[in-house]
Order: structure tokens, then C-alpha cells, then sequence
């Protein structure tokens, strides 16, 4: 089935996102080896940014007038991966060999072996300087496309984030957009217990960002923010969207020790039953 | 103006056969670059003034961004510029360069593979005064360690301004060293540079001095103190550390009983550990080293400190005596 892109019917995109969470289950219970929790969690978010908002060609993936998208939180590469399968980069088929030796499909993202990643990430932290370089490169060439970022909300209290929302904040990059995907969860347990990272509207604006706070599973609420995001001018915007860990799994919801645990066949059966 | 004075225009430009610190004939190697090549862009943490490329950021503010004192953001930024078709140029000194934003050149820069120039300067212990912090002694072995990181240490400034053009005309990540201090034209007049490309002023019968950067000026003192104690020497200087010019070295292994190798950089990890390794498995000679040995430096004028770690034409020339006795 050829995929819609830009499509702002929000039955379609929660379709879209809930296809997608089977797909990452899927491809996880199969590898035996990835990251469920947190990718399940941004699945709302990247659904409406690749199926409703982002300027793409999945069959030119170097267009020069696509819109970019940087995954920050590399470790959510399942997710990074079923997008790009699902809005047709490459066959849905790829997805059984992910982790495997040999394969583009690596553990974090890698731009070298898979067209469609912009850049590799997995290393926490990074993300955000380098959408902010590629905001400042399009800016240069005058070119209108624009820049999307999504960060963990654990990965938030790396320092280098916030030289990086310091930089975006003073060189008014309003072709930029960040999420932080505040699934309040992190390897070792709450942020709030591990390192804490509240007030965290607080902390975006005081850095000058325009921020706002959304439910990131409610798909009408993402598809307003990205389209209020575009209407700033003059400084970088934050959309701040409260999700859930393992969002869409009953027995994944809200825990940390599913971070980096895959599914087991039965409780793939058990999810692809709830999503259905 | 006539033509003559033209030329003799260009010429000065290029820096041959002047004495001129590596950090500024880089200041000006951008200044030319950004005239002619539209997608150059520079980024600075805060030490423009010292790295030189204030001159850039006068000439072309629109392609300058200063990143306040942030390397790691630095590094992450120049990597998302490469990324629009630019060629950014990052600089600081090369111990908050290479040490701070080391994981963002990997991960960012190396494992992308990304068209970022990282030109760093205050190199070696003669930063001088401001001592041990900010003395890079370990900026070759941590950039040499990175896969597809390509290594250049110019020894003068006419060297360091076409090692700059080489650099932005290169495919990938380049990382090139500069210093803070005056140094002595060494190259000839006629010297073109190429990345991977050793330059061979003479090959001993009795030594090969191997040597990068400032030391190749002591390297060439060093021949000519021997030369009058009957002692035959030769001088490389071999300004690309990665990729290795194992061609040079072979013919120095083959015709030399003794390679010495000289870098203002820590002897473990630099050039001489990059030749050492090379010739043990090609062409096994011996080969000793003169650089700091596993020691900060400290504060104090550029000169006394070449003497006190000896780093001199003269420890040069006593080791290589020494250690063919």
C-alpha cells in the first residue's frame, strides 16, 4: 500500500501509529535485543512528524528540500527504522534483520550504512547541536526546509544539551523544532529519583525557547503544536509532550526495566491483541 | 602596480620563506578560502582573537558563528553545518578541541564520516606561559585513534597555508595543528604540499630524523651539528601523521641505521609511536624518540621549556650520538 504522507486526518495518523507500535514490537521480539520502552513512547510524536508534517521524499531520501529529522535518542533507532519502512525509504522485510552482523539496520542509527537517517546518533546529548548546525545551514542558503529534533527526557541532563539550547535560542533558529519525550523513566529508574530534570518548561523558556506542553499521545494536540511551531519567529521551539514509557502495551506502560528488554513471543502475541 | 610587484604580492601571501607563527598563516588561509569558496563557515569557542579566525569573522559575519565556550556544541554544530553542503572549520586551542569534544569528533564527525575541518591551535608546550592546562601534549594520538580521521602538523607557515587548502578541498574529517609561536620558514620555496606526502630534505647514512611541526627547524639545526662531528643525518618532515607516508619511511629504514623521531607532543600515541608502528612491521629498525615523556609541561617562555623537556636541535643530536655508540 502506497503510504499518505501529509495527511492531517488524525484517524489516519493514530492508524498509522498504532501499525507502527506492532511493527516495533515485531521487529524487537525478532532481534531479541533493542530498545522497547522508548521507542514505544514517541511512536504519536514521529508518527504525525513523517506522516502529516514533514516535507519528504522516501523515494529521494537526499532532496534537498526535505525537512530533517534528527533522532537524538538513537537508542529509539526500532522506531526511527518502522517509520522509514512504513513511509516506504525500504521494504518492510528489512526490519526482521535488525542488530544483525552485516546489517544497515545497527543497534543506534548509523547515516553511513541506512539512506534516510540524516546522521548517527546513540550517544546521548548530541542531537540538538548538530540540528542546530543544519538550521543554521539551511538559514544560509535561504533554503525554507525546516528542522525536527527529538531528545529522551533522561538524555536532557547531558550538558551539552543545554549549549545547544543556548546556541539555538541565540542564533533565533526558528527553522528548528525539538520535542522531549518526558516518558519520566530512565535505564536506572524516575528521572526524578536518578537526576532530577524539573522544572522542565521552566528551564526551555529561561533558555528562550518557545515552549509548550502537550499530551504526546494525543494525536491532535502534536498535529496543533507542529503547526503552531511554524508560525514562531525569531526563536527555536520546544514542544515539551508528556508520554508514556512502553505507551500502547499494557504490561510495557510505565516501566523502567522495559527500556532495553524485548518482547517474548507470548507477549508479542498478548501486545499485537491489545493494539488490534 | 606592475606585474613584478603582483607576484611578489602572492608570493608574500603564501608565507614561503617567512617566519610566521602556523596559527597565523591559518588566519589568513581562511581569509583567502572564504573569497573564493562561498560554502567555507567557521566556528569559534570564544577565541577568535587567538585562533586567528577574528579575520574571517570581520570579513564574512554572516559565515562565522562564535559558539561561546561550548567545544562539545561546537564540534556537534560544525557537524550539522557539513551536513547542508558547507565546509565548517571549527577552532580553539587544540587541548579543549581534541580533549573536550573528543566523544562529539568520534560519534558526530568520525562515525558519519562528516566534511568538518577541526584546525586547532596552542599546540605542544610552546603555548608557553599559561602552562600544563592548556599545553596540548596529546592531540595526535587522540585524533590518530579515530577511523577516517585524516592528521596534519605543518612545520612553517607556508606549509600550514596550503595544508588549509588541502584541507577544504578533502572529502571528510581533517584535523590539522597549529601552534602559538613564531617559527622559521623551513619548507623551499618551490614545496607543494599534499596530504599523505612526506617531504625528504636528505637521507642519513648514519640516522633519519623523523619530525613534525616545530621540530622539523631543530631536526634540520640538529643535521647540520652532526655534519660537523662527521655524523651523517637526514631530515623528514612528515606533516601528514595520518595517513603515514610509509614510502618516506621505508626508503629512510633502508638506507639509515637509526630513525629519531621529534614531536612536541607526548611520545606515547604521536609520531613517534605512528612510525614506530610502521616500521616494526615493515621494516624493523631502531628507532627512538624525543618528546615529552609522559609528563604535563609547565609555565615559562617557549624557549627554556624546549630546553627543559629537550626538545632542542641539540638533545637531537646528543641521542642520536648516543644511541649509536
Amino acid at each position: 500500500m502506497q503510504s499518505i504522507l501529509n495527511s492531517r486526518d488524525i484517524g489516519y495518523l493514530k492508524e498509522r501509529a498504532r501499525e507502527m507500535r506492532i511493527e516495533i514490537l515485531k521487529m524487537l521480539e525478532k532481534s531479541g535485543s533493542g530498545h522497547t520502552g522508548g521507542s514505544l513512547s514517541a511512536v504519536d510524536i514521529v508518527a504525525a512528524l513523517y506522516f502529516y508534517k514533514m516535507k519528504h521524499r522516501p523515494d529521494n531520501p537526499d532532496w534537498a528540500g526535505r525537512d530533517r529529522f534528527i533522532l537524538s535518542k538513537g537508542h529509539a533507532a526500532p522506531l526511527l527504522y518502522t517509520t522509514l519502512a512504513l513511509t516506504g525509504y525500504f521494504d518492510k522485510s528489512l526490519l526482521d534483520s535488525l542488530r544483525r552482523v552485516g546489517c544497515p539496520l545497527q543497534g543506534h542509527p548509523s547515516s553511513k550504512m541506512l539512506s534516510g537517517v540524516e546522521i548517527s546518533t546513540g550517544s546521548l546529548g548530541q542531537g540538538l547541536s548538530i540540528a542546530n548546525g543544519i538550521a543554521m545551514g539551511l538559514r544560509l542558503d535561504k533554503n525554507p526546509s525546516r528542522v525536527y529534533c527529538l531528545l529522551g527526557d533522561g538524555e536532557t541532563q547531558e550538558g551539552q544539551v543545554w549549549e545547544a539550547a543556548m546556541s539555538a535560542s541565540h542564533y533565533r533558529l526558528d527553522n528548528l523544532c525539538a520535542f522531549v519525550d518526558l516518558n519520566g523513566l530512565q535505564i536506572d529508574g524516575r528521572c526524578c529519583d536518578v537526576m532530577n530534570i524539573e522544572p522542565v518548561g521552566d528551564k526551555w523558556r529561561a533558555f528562550g525557547w518557545h515552549t509548550l506542553s502537550i499530551d504526546g499521545h494525543d494525536m491532535q494536540a502534536i498535529v496543533d503544536a507542529l503547526d503552531e511551531a511554524e508560525k514562531v519567529k525569531g526563536k527555536p521551539c520546544m514542544i515539551l509532550a508528556k508520554t508514556v514509557k512502553g505507551k500502547g502495551v499494557s504490561f510495557f506502560e510505565g516501566k523502567a526495566e522495559y527500556h532495553g528488554v524485548t518482547p517474548t513471543k507470548e507477549e508479542l502475541e498478548l501486545a499485537i491483541k491489545e493494539l488490534s | 602596480m606592475g606585474s613584478r610587484d603582483q607576484e611578489q604580492k602572492t608570493q608574500n601571501a603564501d608565507f614561503a620563506g617567512q617566519a610566521v607563527a602556523t596559527r597565523d598563516a591559518y588566519g589568513a588561509a581562511l581569509l583567502e578560502l572564504g573569497k573564493t569558496n562561498q560554502n567555507i563557515v567557521v566556528l569559534d569557542a570564544d577565541l577568535s582573537g587567538s585562533t586567528k579566525t577574528k579575520g574571517f569573522s570581520k570579513a564574512f559575519p554572516e559565515r562565522f558563528f562564535n559558539m561561546g565556550i561550548s567545544e562539545q556544541d561546537m564540534i556537534g554544530t560544525a557537524g550539522g553545518l557539513s551536513l547542508t553542503g558547507k565546509v565548517p572549520f571549527a577552532s580553539t586551542f587544540a587541548v579543549f578541541e581534541t580533549g573536550r569534544a573528543w566523544e562529539q569528533i568520534r560519534q558526530t564527525l568520525c562515525y558519519s564520516h562528516l566534511n568538518v575541518k577541526l584546525a586547532a591551535t596552542h599546540s605542544g608546550i610552546t603555548v608557553g606561559e599559561d602552562g600544563a592546562s592548556h599545553q596540548s601534549l596529546e592531540d595526535i594520538a587522540l585524533m590518530r585513534v579515530l577511523p577516517g580521521m585524516t592528521v596534519i602538523v605543518p612545520a612553517d607557515g607556508f606549509e600550514t597555508k596550503q595544508a588549509i587548502d588541502a584541507a577544504a578541498e578533502f572529502e571528510g574529517p581533517v584535523y590539522v595543528r597549529l601552534g602559538r609561536s613564531k617559527v622559521p620558514a623551513v619548507m623551499p620555496k618551490d614545496y607543494k604540499f599534499q596530504i599523505g606526502k612526506a617531504y625528504t630534505y636528505s637521507l642519513g647514512k648514519d640516522a633519519t630524523i623523523v619530525a613534525a611541526g616545530i621540530m622539523v627547524s631543530a631536526a634540520l639545526e640538529a643535521k647540520e651539528i652532526l655534519a660537523n662531528e662527521g655524523i651523517d643525518a637526514g631530515v623528514i618532515n612528515m606533516s601528514t601523521i595520518k595517513p603515514l607516508d610509509g614510502g618516506a619511511l621505508l626508503a629512510a629504514a633502508g638506507k639509515s641505521k637509526l630513525i629519531l623521531t621529534a614531536e612536541e607532543h607526548s611520545i606515547i600515541g604521536g609520531l613517534g609511536s605512528a612510525v614506530a608502528e610502521f616500521l616494526s612491521e615493515n621494516h624493523p629498525v631502531k628507532v627512538v624518540k624525543i618528546g615529552m615523556r609522559d609528563t604535563f609541561g609547565c609555565s615559562g617562555p617557549p624557549k627554556e621549556l624546549l630546553q627543559l623537556y629537550g626538545l632542542t636541535a641539540a638533545n637531537m643530536a646528543e641521542t642520536i650520538k648516543e644511541s649509536l655508540r
